[in-house]
């Protein structure tokens, strides 16, 4: 195809938006609306997924050695768990730091202990990955000088299924939220190039080939997304940036962290700019498909 | 120029509008083609321009056979041809000279070549004045003229025609006339469907009566009827 040809589908598309100006703003509204809605959920699920992150990296395995090991037999069982597939992370607290955070909740009357501790020291693990907790926790467990081996079992089972579960969930709302808007956008698009097929019919009949004929629909096809997507950013940027800047600081602490708004934000206008127009120039390119039998 | 041979054509409902047709068109000749409703006039014209196939049988226009060309290749074939519709088929929102520099622009013509193109032709059917005008505006005459400019502007070989006076009074069916007898002149092909027997009988041409999907007489210089 001749530059030419090009420039013309350009013209011709950005032309049509305006002579079928009241099909183009029922087009748009359409993509506005449900890209809104799209982007309003993925938000909201992005962050309850980075809570749901949140809540499986917390998950964390206590060893209590023996308290009859000593400093050397401490150390190797360190040193083991350290080199231990699948171990990530290990923090040592040795016993009178495991006293003083007993006493800070339990009160004062353990401060007897201080004299003659019983605890042994402990060792804070972290899996690599947080779904292998468990079998991490029995391999550590089959060390020498481990009293005792705790991460919540049966617990972080249930936690892990109930955060799956809800992901999937999300997942599937979202699917059936672009698809309904897929649906609906590309039944827009439609009713307006339905209410053109005359000018297809003769397009076709002067010899336009189908690929001439299909290139402007297409074009504005990405028209109507891209306008379509605009108001939908806007709002959702706007709203989180706020929203960022009033709650965030007020989480600092807090197991649940909004996600960081600058590339969040911009990794969400970029997936519904290009849902916009894959959306418009799908529905464009289907709808045209039907009139090119002439 | 255009050969149909034992064209049969059956509509999915059953109804058989081509029942084996044969017939040689020549290049530069005027045909009539004349009938009843319903007889299988349009259905011969439309397989001329492959808006419909036939269902079995040859139609050959300027070398190119339909029955075996591939969808792909039809617009190229339509290039070749000029078609004139009873309603104008014209695009509203278009205004007279960009209805017939479409048909240029579709092609990929270069702008220079449309302007002259189309300044040529709207010459050659009276419209020059009339080029910025839309088509609401115009006389049904007069969109007969901006639909016959958009069907020649590509010089084409063959101009086929749909009752382009059906809808016209009969002084501005003569003017038409006129232009086709022009158009005719310059060599192409014209072949076109008309219920109006006054034309047929004063601009003498080549008859040829369609009945029952058949054609059922075939007359150089004849007359409109079509009984025996």
């Amino acid at each position: 195809m001749k530059a030419r040809t090009m420039g013309r589908h350009v013209r011709e598309s950005l032309k049509s938006l305006g002579r079928n100006s009241w099909m183009t703003f029922a087009s748009v509204s359409a993509v506005t609306v449900t890209l809104l809605l799209v982007g309003v959920f993925i938000v909201i699920m992005m962050n309850l997924n980075q809570l749901a992150d949140n809540l499986e990296n917390d998950v964390e395995i206590k060893v209590i050695t023996e308290p009859a090991a000593d400093v050397e037999a401490v150390k190797t069982l360190e040193e083991q768990v350290r080199n231990t597939p699948g171990v990530s992370e290990v923090v040592h607290a040795t016993k009178d730091e495991e006293l003083e955070k007993m006493i800070s909740s339990f009160g004062d009357e353990l401060n007897l202990y201080k004299q003659s501790n019983p605890l042994g020291d402990a060792l804070y693990v972290k899996a690599t990955d947080p779904h292998k907790t468990a079998e991490v926790a029995q391999k550590i467990d089959s060390y020498d000088y481990t009293y005792q081996v705790v991460y919540g079992e049966g617990k972080i089972e249930k936690l892990f299924n109930v955060l799956n579960m809800s992901r999937n969930i999300g997942m599937v709302l979202i699917l059936a939220l672009l698809f309904t808007a897929m649906f609906l956008i590309s039944n827009t698009i439609r009713l307006t190039i339905v209410a053109r097929g005359r000018e297809i019919e003769i397009m076709k009949l002067v010899g336009a080939t189908n690929g001439f004929v299909r290139i402007p629909f297409v074009l504005e096809g990405v028209w109507l997304g891209v306008l379509g997507s605009i108001i939908p950013m806007a709002v959702i940027s706007f709203s989180y940036y706020e929203l960022y800047s009033q709650w965030q600081p007020r989480l600092q602490n807090e197991l649940f962290q909004l996600l960081n708004a600058t590339p969040f934000i911009l990794q969400v206008n970029g997936l519904l700019l290009f849902m916009g127009v894959f959306i418009g120039v799908w529905g464009s390119f289907m709808s045209v498909r039907k009139f090119l039998r002439v | 120029m255009i050969v149909m041979k034992d064209v049969y054509k059956k509509y999915p409902n059953g109804v058989v509008a081509a029942n084996g047709i044969n017939v040689e068109i020549g290049r530069g000749e005027f045909v009539y083609v004349v009938g009843p409703s319903g007889a299988g006039k349009s259905t011969f014209i439309k397989m001329m321009y492959r808006e419909e196939s036939p269902t079995k049988g040859d139609i050959i226009i300027n070398g190119i056979n339909l029955a075996t060309l591939r969808s792909k290749r039809v617009p190229y074939l339509r290039r070749q041809i000029g078609v004139v519709f009873q309603d104008f088929k014209l695009l509203p929102k278009l205004n007279v000279y960009e209805n017939v520099a479409f048909a240029l622009e579709v092609i990929e013509e270069s702008p220079k070549q449309i302007r002259k193109k189309v300044n040529d032709v709207l010459a050659l059917v009276g419209l020059t004045q009339k080029a910025r005008m839309f088509p609401n505006e115009l006389s049904g005459g007069e969109q007969q003229r901006v639909s016959i400019a958009r069907s020649i502007v590509n010089v084409p070989k063959v101009v086929i025609a749909d009752e382009p006076t059906g809808n016209l009074d009969p002084d501005t069916s003569w003017e038409i006339m006129k232009i086709f007898e022009q158009i005719n002149a310059r060599g192409t092909t014209i072949v076109m469907a008309t219920h109006n027997k006054e034309i047929v009988n004063t601009i003498r041409h080549r008859v040829i009566v369609i009945d029952g999907g058949m054609i059922t007489r075939d007359e150089f210089e004849g007359v409109y009827g079509y009984e025996s």
